[in-house]
């Protein structure tokens, strides 16, 4: 188990270690919500430890970057170094995608648009059960291309569900292009007020923002919220920062030296 | 069936607190028994399928049981994805009730006839298919299903009047039930067009040939022995099924033959065309697919026949 204290960095060396020693991609997106995934599993997440049924529920909805995840839950201790280090072998819990058969992953995902109406069931079971857990959930900004998406979004604002939590990661970045060149999501957050939601705009590389943020919401009633985070994809390497390759491609050891590096440094 | 499938499910919701209703949007003079009894255990999601299985994940992960509701290509095929990914893959007790399988929506035309759910459906492993013949099949079929730990497709049927002569409520998971027996042929069938096929024996018998009818409502898991034991006795048998003919029951029927090596010839009815766009009642469907009695003894005729 880690020893280590949770953060940001933290997750972003440990993608970075594990996505080179499995030589696979995805690593941009996963900078993208490392901080994220700090603010969450900083704190924020009411876990005391993964099989309680009364924890808060999280959902990386965009399970393509579950190398992070691992990440946090390695952090967190749930995952040991030993099981961080089977990542994309063969016979592994921890592939590509998460799965829900892994200790501190409530629900597999990895095809897109499922997770807001998992997310959406699980915050109507909490109130149905009253208990006071709340589920949060993580997208991409792509991924609300899913028309399911707005399926979910408009019963979780009927149902005024309060207890949920939609974070999207607006890193203006999907798999073969800019989303403003696939498909347009200017005004995110229009479109979530538009749809009944509390909405509020972020800097999802701010930790302390995102903290602020996601305590100042009343859990117990009114609409469902969501977080709009500006993100950067490849966030906290350079080279990596915007470039749709990195969507895909493994890194050679040079350029695994200098992301890690300036991951390093910059903590 | 749908009335049965109702008063059952609220019968059960009496019991169990877990047992909540989802639909999407339709079953109008169908559920109002749950909705009048238990108006905080239903909800109507809108017409959003995809949505509904989603929902029913997390429900069903919070400790819920949670029945969501259809027209049978509605709530199987249109959320196979979250189906498959949701409470298959978690292994979760969420129930998919899908309305009026094969032609029973005949003249709603063919958006609505569930040719192949059951097909598409009995591919996961993971997932229980219950397709009842009658009320009181969808009745027994529910008091011993309802609680299982994993997931399950009902196709249920919208006709309440027809009893399947022979069957009697008769329902165990993974055996099949043998509603009618003779010597010289075997039919296998299931859901609602069992009745064309109980028919069809009888009108077999006043011309002499005496038939055993199977019916098979238990479709995942199969009932493999039953099948093995019951084949093993006929050179010949009849697959007759609302579906196309690749994937159901007639498929299940030459898996069987194949793997066990059971020296029987096999006649699949079903529906073999590709929509075109012609529809009618479910009794001009079933003739025009060859799965109405008087076709049935036609190929039971032919069959018997001697080259």
């Amino acid at each position: 188990m880690s020893s280590e204290a949770l953060s940001a960095s933290g997750i972003r060396r440990i993608t970075l270690e594990q996505s080179k020693r499995a030589r696979v991609g995805h690593i941009g997106s996963a900078l993208s919500i490392a901080d994220i995934l700090a603010t969450l599993y900083g704190g924020v997440l009411k876990v005391e430890t993964p099989d309680d049924p009364d924890r808060d529920r999280f959902i990386l909805s965009k399970g393509h970057a579950a190398a992070a995840l691992y990440a946090a839950l390695h952090l967190r201790g749930w995952v040991s170094s030993t099981e961080l280090s089977t990542f994309c072998a063969d016979g592994s819990l921890l592939n590509v995608h998460p799965e829900h058969a892994l200790t501190g992953v409530d629900f597999s995902t990895g095809s897109l648009g499922h997770g807001l109406s998992i997310a959406a069931g699980a915050a109507l079971g909490a109130r149905l059960a009253r208990s006071t857990r709340r589920v949060f959930v993580l997208l991409s900004d792509a991924e609300c291309n899913e028309g399911s998406v707005w399926e979910a979004a408009m019963f979780a604002a009927h149902h005024e569900l309060a207890n949920l939590v939609a974070i999207i990661d607006l890193n203006g970045q999907q798999a073969l292009g800019a989303t403003d060149s696939v498909i347009r999501v200017e005004s995110m957050a229009d479109r979530w007020i538009e749809f009944g939601w509390e909405t509020v705009e972020a800097d999802g590389h701010d930790v302390a923002e995102m903290t602020r943020v996601l305590s100042s919401f009343d859990y117990g009633a009114g609409a469902p919220h969501v977080v709009v985070a500006r993100t950067i994809f490849g966030r906290g390497v350079s080279y990596m920062e915007r470039q749709l390759k990195w969507h895909y491609l493994p890194m050679s050891e040079s350029e695994y030296r200098q992301a890690l590096d300036e991951v390093t440094s910059a903590a | 069936m749908r009335a049965a499938f109702i008063e059952t499910l609220v019968e059960l919701g009496e019991r169990d607190r877990r047992i909540l209703f989802l639909t999407g949007d339709l079953g109008f003079m169908a559920i109002e028994p749950w909705v009048n009894r238990f108006p905080d255990r239903f909800f109507n999601v809108g017409v959003a399928e995809q949505n509904m299985v989603g929902i029913a994940t997390g429900l069903a992960e919070a400790g819920y049981i949670p029945f969501v509701y259809s027209i049978a290509t509605f709530a199987s095929l249109r959320p196979f994805e979250f189906i498959r990914n949701g409470p298959i893959l978690h292994r979760l007790p969420v129930r998919i009730v899908g309305v009026g399988g094969g032609f029973e929506y005949g003249s709603a035309g063919t958006t609505h006839h569930a040719l192949e759910d059951l097909g598409v459906m009995r591919t996961q492993p993971g997932l229980t298919v219950i397709a009842p013949a009658d009320s009181q099949q969808t009745r027994t079929a529910m008091r011993r299903t309802w609680d299982l730990p994993g997931p399950i497709y009902y196709r249920i049927g919208k006709d309440d009047r027809t009893t399947i002569r022979g069957l009697n409520g008769d329902f165990v998971l993974g055996r099949a039930s043998v509603i009618r027996r003779g010597k010289d042929l075997v039919f296998v069938t299931s859901g609602s067009v069992a009745a064309e096929v109980a028919e069809a024996a009888e009108l077999l018998a006043a011309r002499g040939i005496q038939c055993t009818v199977i019916v098979v409502a238990s479709v995942n898991p199969a009932p493999i022995s039953d099948l093995v034991d019951e084949l093993s006795r006929f050179s010949r048998v009849i697959t007759v099924e609302a579906h196309y003919v690749n994937g159901g029951i007639g498929s299940m029927v030459a898996e069987v033959i194949a793997e066990h090596g059971i020296p029987c010839r096999l006649e699949r009815c079903g529906v073999r065309r590709g929509p075109d766009g012609r529809a009618g009642s479910q009794r001009y469907l079933y003739q025009q697919h060859g799965i109405d009695r008087a076709s049935l003894v036609e190929t039971a005729v032919t069959m018997l026949a001697p080259v």
